[in-house]
């Protein structure tokens, strides 16, 4: 076993290594343990997000599925031609996950899931050195898809429903890089919003070659959230007819959820399972930030996404029946092109090493716990759009990780 | 239990293990290096330009963009210890003197938007806060003194606040007794490295006084000068010479900065002295005026004695002629024998000072003719060549308005200016030199400001007044980006002199001037 993962981790390891935007691939414990792959691999009620067709597969008739991750990342900075070095002191992130299915028929099943597959927290110390850039920001948005699924012949099933998201931003970042008040105090906008809503929907398909082969797709799309209600707060403007006032102003913002097409197969042997998934995320979509201001000001901020894609590989061992042991590894690619590496988002291209296991309490219950670390390697990068003109930049590094835990109920 | 201890233990380290460390981080040391320099007690001896004034004030946001304090930020990564300063209570920049408001130090300035939307310096209001009586206790590693000449530094009680005016209220606040010396002071840190700018007020209080005071050229007893002369350059050589010596005495290294043209500080330059606009009809109109006051002085002189041909040529060079479009304005000079009216138009190098009344110069016939109806009319007689009374002729020559001392510096006070000025640097090159001192060309980094500029990531920074970015609102003084970029060139002369490898800052980084309005 160790062997045999240890050679595969190797194997991918000396491919170039990626993570995503603001994307946050944590669904589920199972999945996760094993690369985050899924798309495939009926198990639980996971696959309510890893691709619904799945759900009509499931042996029980309720299966229910929820857990949450603990994410601790940090980055670190530093620009050798000033001397200036900074590194970020974000709270733990909390993504969570829940799913359910039941079985209607023996050729239809229904499903929810709830789930937050976007979100960023990064918090820089104030005025630090790329604060014009960003002091602060938070998104979150959680999808919330009713399922149906259904098996259409012995060899294939669909599955989708519609997506409801809901989500917040904070975003604080100072006015420029020198814009003070009298007494010194650094001009700064904060904009916040909450309860940005929009639908979009998802839908997949499950083939089953062999009894252990099955190979799948599943589609997610496009989510654009559009901020219209939301506040930006101008703080410590100068007193002058020549800079914008102190307080309120309302805002216009959109910030694209990507679509994101997987494939994948899945192959279960004996005590094992192997699972592997392609992603493609769709991040061109992701062109600006532009934020519009109540009071005529505006921000434009290049992003310039690129499509990006994600290798994920995950095994599974049931040594007994009441433990299973999962271990995966991905590489995901950043959709950040060189000179846009802002550090609101400061992933580069990363290696995911996962690890999981699965403890049956009972027949109907069993706990899940997974633990993902994301490495990054260092990188010389910078931002080259900020609106003086300037280039923001120096070397970066990431890291972060990830201990989740989660339940698994069936009956 | 020990258990336990033993995972809370080992999470603690986890967690520690999965903060992201870069592979050499400048957190750690080790990325740059110190060279032959020890940066760990640094003190900065000089005038305004070492405290961090700027925009006529030291208030405590300048303070922190000294180049010292920015010098020292930089020092901090190779082994720079902590740099004190001297903050004032306030982002005013106002003293007092036991609750009243001290003359001559007032608040800074901020620019502000008129009634009518034009943005312009203006003094910001408020009661400033920083009581020199309210002495603070240093040592501080910052000893710039704003005001101070190079002898200044070695007169006892020069923080002496019974010796005001003489004494300086700056010093006053922070000097270690009543009757310290600045450079004793200095010393008394056993400082590890230095650096010194002093001189520039040698030549600036004369400059920026239009040239009232005196060059003391010869006069070897700083004693006796005058707070606008010049000072002697056998003076400065020698004083400079004793304070960099005894700065040097514990010092690893040090750095000294030289004196830059007057000539390339806003101040000087903003003003233009042919912005007498003219159009063709004033042109002549103004070019007759002076054929009258010509032909007066001619008449005048003949009727006193003077041979005529001697007083047609004493005559012919108030025969001034002005043509359409921008012409030099008329400045008043001593009276002599060959100049007795005293004044004359000015040539192309002379100088107007910011402190200029702009609103006389455009409006008023400051610098050309203060035309009143009584002198037209007098004008009017000449033209239909009529007799005029002397008193009607005192009257054409009285309306003449040149341009006060005061407001201009003239070629004779622009050459003391630049002698001495050739002379302090001189010695400061020479003390550098046979110290083995890292030397930084103020000079000619200012004559660069004012041609064209230097140029910086988001733009070029220049000279020009309250939007090249390098100089605040007082016209003399750098903004904090300006004093960044000072920073930079001692490091790049620290660098070169010494093998160690001190980073320099992005000036863009810095504040410019402050946008407010006054009250």
């Amino acid at each position: 076993m160790r062997k045999i993962l240890l050679a595969s981790l190797f194997l991918l390891a000396s491919a170039t290594t990626f993570a995503g935007g603001y994307r946050v691939g944590l669904q589920g414990q199972r999945a996760l343990a094993m690369g985050h792959t899924g798309v495939a691999y009926v198990n639980t009620a996971e696959i309510a997000f890893f691709n619904p067709a799945g759900l009509v597969y499931l042996e029980n008739k309720l299966n229910v599925s929820a857990g949450g991750f603990g994410v601790f990342s940090s980055v670190a900075w530093q620009n050798e031609s000033t001397g200036q070095f900074a590194k970020t002191d974000s709270p733990m992130g909390t993504p969570f996950y829940l799913y359910g299915s039941y079985a209607l028929t023996e050729w239809m099943s229904a499903g929810l899931a709830v789930y937050t597959p976007y979100g960023s927290t990064v918090e820089w110390p104030t005025d630090w050195a790329g604060s014009h850039l960003v002091n602060n920001i938070e998104l979150s948005a959680i999808f919330v898809q009713p399922l149906l699924s259904f098996k259409i012949n012995d060899v294939m099933s669909i599955g989708g429903g519609p997506i409801f998201v809901t989500g917040n931003v904070n975003f604080n970042r100072n006015a420029n890089r020198t814009l003070t008040d009298l007494e010194g105090n650094r001009s700064n906008i904060t904009v916040d919003d909450s309860g940005v809503t929009n639908w979009g929907w998802s839908l997949g398909a499950l083939f089953n070659v062999s009894d252990n082969f099955r190979i799948g797709a599943h589609y997610r799309s496009e989510i654009i959230l559009e901020s219209t209600e939301g506040t930006a707060t101008f703080a410590n403007f100068p007193n002058s007819p020549l800079t914008p006032s102190n307080g309120d102003t309302s805002f216009e913002a959109s910030l694209p959820l990507p679509a994101e097409l997987t494939v994948g197969l899945s192959y279960d042997f004996d005590k094992w399972v192997f699972n592997f998934d392609f992603t493609r995320t769709f991040w061109d979509v992701y062109t600006d930030l532009d934020i519009v201001f109540g009071n005529g000001r505006e921000s434009i901020n290049p992003r310039n996404y690129r499509n990006s894609s994600l290798y994920k590989f995950g095994m599974a061992y049931a040594p007994s029946e009441k433990f299973t042991l999962r271990a995966g590894y991905y590489f995901d690619q950043s959709p950040i092109r060189s000179g846009y590496f802002a550090p609101e988002t400061p992933r580069n291209d990363a290696n995911g090493f996962t690890a999981g296991l699965s403890f049956d309490i009972s027949n109907s219950f069993a706990i899940d716990a997974s633990f993902l670390y994301v490495r990054f390697k260092e990188i010389n990068e910078s931002y080259d759009y900020v609106d003086d003109g300037s280039s923001f930049g120096g070397t970066y590094k990431s890291s972060a990780f990830i201990p989740g835990i989660g339940v698994t109920y069936k009956m | 239990m020990k258990n336990y201890i033993k995972i809370v233990a080992l999470s603690a380290v986890f967690l520690t293990a999965c903060e992201a460390e870069l592979d050499n981080p400048i957190e750690d040391g080790g990325v740059y290096t110190s060279g032959s320099v020890d940066f760990s007690n640094y003190v900065a001896v000089g005038n305004s330009l070492t405290s961090g004034y700027a925009d006529g004030a030291l208030y405590i946001t300048g303070q922190q963009n000294s180049f010292p304090n920015i010098l020292a930020g930089q020092f901090a990564l190779v082994g720079g210890g902590e740099f004190t300063q001297p903050l004032m209570n306030d982002n005013l920049g106002g003293l007092v003197n036991g609750g009243t408001a001290l003359p001559g130090f007032q608040n800074r300035f901020v620019l502000s938007v008129d009634g009518s939307g034009n943005p312009g310096p203006v003094r910001l209001e408020g009661s400033a806060t920083t009581d020199i009586t309210n002495i603070l206790s240093g040592p501080f590693n910052n000893m710039g003194v704003p005001g101070a000449k190079s002898f200044h530094l070695v007169a006892p009680s020069y923080g002496n606040i019974a010796n005001l005016p003489a004494a300086n209220p700056y010093f006053v606040r922070f000097a270690s007794s009543p009757n310290a010396t600045v450079i004793a002071d200095a010393v008394a840190q056993s400082p590890s490295f230095f650096s010194l700018w002093i001189g520039n007020n040698d030549i600036l209080s004369y400059a920026t006084s239009g040239g009232v005071g005196v060059d003391q050229k010869g006069n070897l007893n700083p004693a006796s000068y005058g707070p606008n002369d010049i000072t002697d350059p056998n003076v400065f050589a020698s004083v400079y010479s004793q304070e960099v010596e005894a700065l040097d005495g514990s010092a690893t290294g040090g750095v000294l900065f030289n004196i830059p043209d007057v000539t390339s500080i806003p101040f000087f330059t903003t003003v233009p002295n042919n912005a007498l606009v003219l159009t063709a009809e004033q042109a002549a109109s103004l070019t007759g005026f002076f054929r009258a006051v010509s032909g007066i002085f001619i008449q005048g002189a003949i009727q006193q004695g003077v041979p005529a041909t001697q007083a047609q040529a004493l005559g012919a060079q108030y025969a001034i002629t002005f043509s359409a479009g921008p012409n030099r304005f008329i400045i008043d000079v001593p009276v002599t024998q060959t100049n007795p009216l005293g004044f004359r138009q000015m040539t192309q190098n002379e100088l107007l000072l910011l402190t200029i009344n702009q609103a006389a110069l455009r409006t008023q016939g400051y610098g050309s003719v203060a035309l009143s109806p009584q002198v037209l009319q007098v004008l009017g007689k000449l033209q239909q060549q009529m007799q005029i009374t002397p008193q009607e002729a005192g009257l054409v020559l009285a309306a003449v308005n040149g341009i006060d001392d005061k407001d201009s510096l003239d070629t004779a006070e622009l050459t003391a200016i630049a002698n001495a000025q050739t002379a302090y640097n001189a010695t400061i090159s020479n003390v550098a030199q046979a110290r083995g001192l890292a030397l930084v060309d103020a000079r000619a980094t200012l004559q660069q400001l004012a041609n064209g500029g230097i140029s910086y990531d988001a733009g070029t920074l220049t000279s020009t007044f309250a939007t090249g970015g390098a100089f605040s609102l007082d016209g003399v003084h750098p903004t904090p980006r300006g004093y960044a970029y000072l920073a930079n060139l001692a490091i790049d002369a620290i660098n070169a002199t010494y093998g160690s490898t001190v980073p320099k800052v992005n000036i863009g980084d810095y504040n410019t001037i402050t946008a407010s309005q006054a009250n």
